[in-house]
């Protein structure tokens, strides 16, 4: 049986029609996640600019809407990511540059890959719970800076070391041999040649996995972060709020006024994260080598 | 001097790489020992067939299929938002789009999967609900449905990029046979590209709902904080993360009954990611096809 040519076109026209649609129904699905994006962004600015000011930025936390601040919010954020980040980078560096650099390829090396894989699918929330135990009662930190800092450390060290193995994959092995064949160890080929050559890429996911760890909520509410702290922490073992938790808890608030405070706060809290991926995203560009 | 660095720093980065399994044990042993002292108190039995969950109250009472089937009905409600816009976003950014649109929008949704949980909490109370109430009008202000849309579209974009990562593997030349053949661009991305790379789909899906039963802040504060053995999604419930989040906001004393629930439920959702974390391994490695 073969289908005569008119019956050719007819079908051959419905299947181009088709196509032509199902592109459409594709660039629309394709769109939801930017028209969300964009409803998002217009919700918090319509509700909290007019409560971002100076006053906003510069007053602790307070029972009214009107002269509740971030302050101490945001100092702890800074404090955070200024602990967090040495722990996370020394650890996650660390551990990639003994996987791609020193490690064999045999059972002991897989089994850490596997883990470290699926250590970056346990929920955040766990590694809460490891903090309180771990830190905040077993190793008597209290409920500080530290504690926290070590239970995000632990938290974003997944992300940071697979960022930092494709940095150094990146390297071409003709680097290495030029640095061997001068006489070079092993060691002073990776710190003087392989490292700085990688760093713009291990820089990035650095950053990038703490700009995660600055959004994250649930781990530090449950090594118990306070909501409220109406001073800035003075040290590593002092109590702290960070922004996603003031933000928390603004939104469980019943007064109406204090969704617009919360509003602010993420204005605040976005505007940090988007600095950060900026800083990301130039240090890519500037030191992006081809090789 | 340099010889000792050549013999110590191999071991630093060794110890480095050995800390993240010794993250591992920590959790499963903190997770463990706890759980096997609340199982000393309160039978399993009841525990994992207990359809009532009421730990902070008079009588209290165990069962934790509640607190599953809240995580469930967020989870299931988000894959239904999130598989067909992902997997559409998927096709259309490696089929369809062209070079210079797969630029723009590629980075938009990383933007998208950036974007902290707390300010889609915020998100899902202010914009969402109020969205739906319009064809819903007795929607209460806390219920899954919203937190599900939520989460759905905080997973669209895992499942958006590790598909069209998939899709991106499977070689030029079976497209190209199959345009040789006549096949219009649907046919060739629906009928080839996508079975192709359905190992590596599948997968995707799997680890993104594993993310949406693991999430915290979006469900505490959208979801309604109660314990409902329901699978009705405009009733409000509770997720395990939720319930865990509940317990340390709370002011539960140290040592209690209460208090030792959250390594309990802990466990239970830690078991359940995991599980769903080597499934999608293992589906992505059984399946793959070589090319």
């Amino acid at each position: 049986m073969s289908l005569s040519r008119e019956q050719m076109k007819r079908t051959l026209s419905g299947r181009k029609r088709f196509d032509r649609l199902s592109y459409l129904v594709f660039l629309s699905c394709t769109s939801v996640g930017i028209v969300v994006l964009c409803a998002l962004l217009i919700d918090v600015l319509v509700n909290g600019i007019g409560w971002l000011n100076w006053d906003f930025l510069n007053n602790y936390p307070s029972r009214r809407p009107a002269q509740a601040g971030i302050k101490s919010a945001f100092f702890g954020t800074i404090w955070m990511i200024a602990l967090t980040a040495p722990i996370a980078f020394v650890l996650g560096v660390g551990t990639a540059i003994y996987l791609e650099e020193y490690a064999k390829k045999n059972w002991f090396t897989r089994f850490i890959q596997v883990n470290i894989s699926n250590l970056a699918g346990v929920p955040s929330i766990v590694f809460g719970i490891l903090g309180l135990t771990l830190f905040v009662r077993e190793m008597g930190l209290g409920r500080s800076l530290l504690a926290g800092a070590f239970t995000m450390a632990l938290l974003i060290l997944p992300i940071i070391v697979v960022a930092s193995q494709e940095a150094l994959k990146s390297i071409p092995q003709e680097l290495r041999h030029g640095s061997y064949a001068l006489g070079g160890t092993k060691w002073q080929t990776i710190r003087r040649i392989v490292l700085p050559a990688a760093l713009p890429g291990i820089l990035t996911g650095n950053i990038l996995a703490l700009s995660r760890a600055i959004g994250e909520t649930a781990p530090l509410i449950m090594i118990g972060a306070l909501t409220f702290v109406a001073f800035t922490p003075s040290g590593p073992l002092d109590q702290f709020t960070v922004m996603p938790i003031q933000i928390f808890n603004w939104i469980s608030r019943p007064q109406e006024d204090f969704q617009y405070v919360a509003a602010a706060g993420i204005i605040v809290l976005l505007g940090m994260l988007l600095t950060m991926n900026a800083l990301a995203i130039y240090l890519r560009n500037k030191f992006q080598h081809k090789f | 001097m340099s010889r000792a660095a050549e013999w110590l720093i191999p071991k630093l980065f060794l110890a480095c790489a050995f800390l993240s399994i010794l993250v591992t044990f920590g959790i499963i042993y903190t997770l463990l020992k706890e759980t096997i002292g609340f199982f000393g108190q309160v039978s399993i039995v009841e525990f994992v067939t207990g359809t009532q969950w009421t730990p902070l109250f008079q009588p209290q009472q165990f069962g934790v299929l509640p607190l599953v089937a809240g995580s469930v009905l967020v989870a299931a409600i988000a894959s239904m938002v999130a598989i067909p816009i992902g997997l559409a976003s998927a096709v259309f950014l490696s089929e369809y789009a062209p070079d210079r649109v797969r630029r723009v929008v590629k980075p938009i949704l990383e933007v998208l999967a950036g974007v902290p949980t707390i300010v889609y909490g915020f998100f899902a109370l202010s914009f969402v609900t109020p969205l739906l109430r319009v064809f819903i009008p007795d929607l209460g202000l806390f219920n899954a449905l919203s937190a599900g849309i939520v989460v759905g579209i905080m997973i669209i974009p895992m499942i958006a990029s590790l598909s069209e990562d998939a899709m991106t593997a499977v070689p030029r030349s079976i497209r190209e046979g199959a345009y040789a053949l006549g096949a219009t661009r649907l046919e060739v991305a629906l009928k080839v590209v996508v079975p192709a790379a359905f190992s590596g789909i599948v997968a995707s899906f799997v680890l993104a709902i594993s993310r949406a039963i693991g999430e915290t802040m979006i469900v505490t504060i959208a979801a309604g904080a109660m314990p409902n053995f329901t699978f009705n999604p405009v009733e409000p419930v509770q997720t395990l993360t939720a319930y865990i989040v509940q317990v340390s906001l709370g002011d539960t004393p140290f040592g209690s009954i209460e208090y030792y629930t959250i390594y309990a439920v802990g466990m239970t959702l830690f078991v359940l990611t995991f599980v769903m974390n080597m499934i999608a391994g293992w589906v992505s490695r059984r399946f793959k096809e070589d090319y």
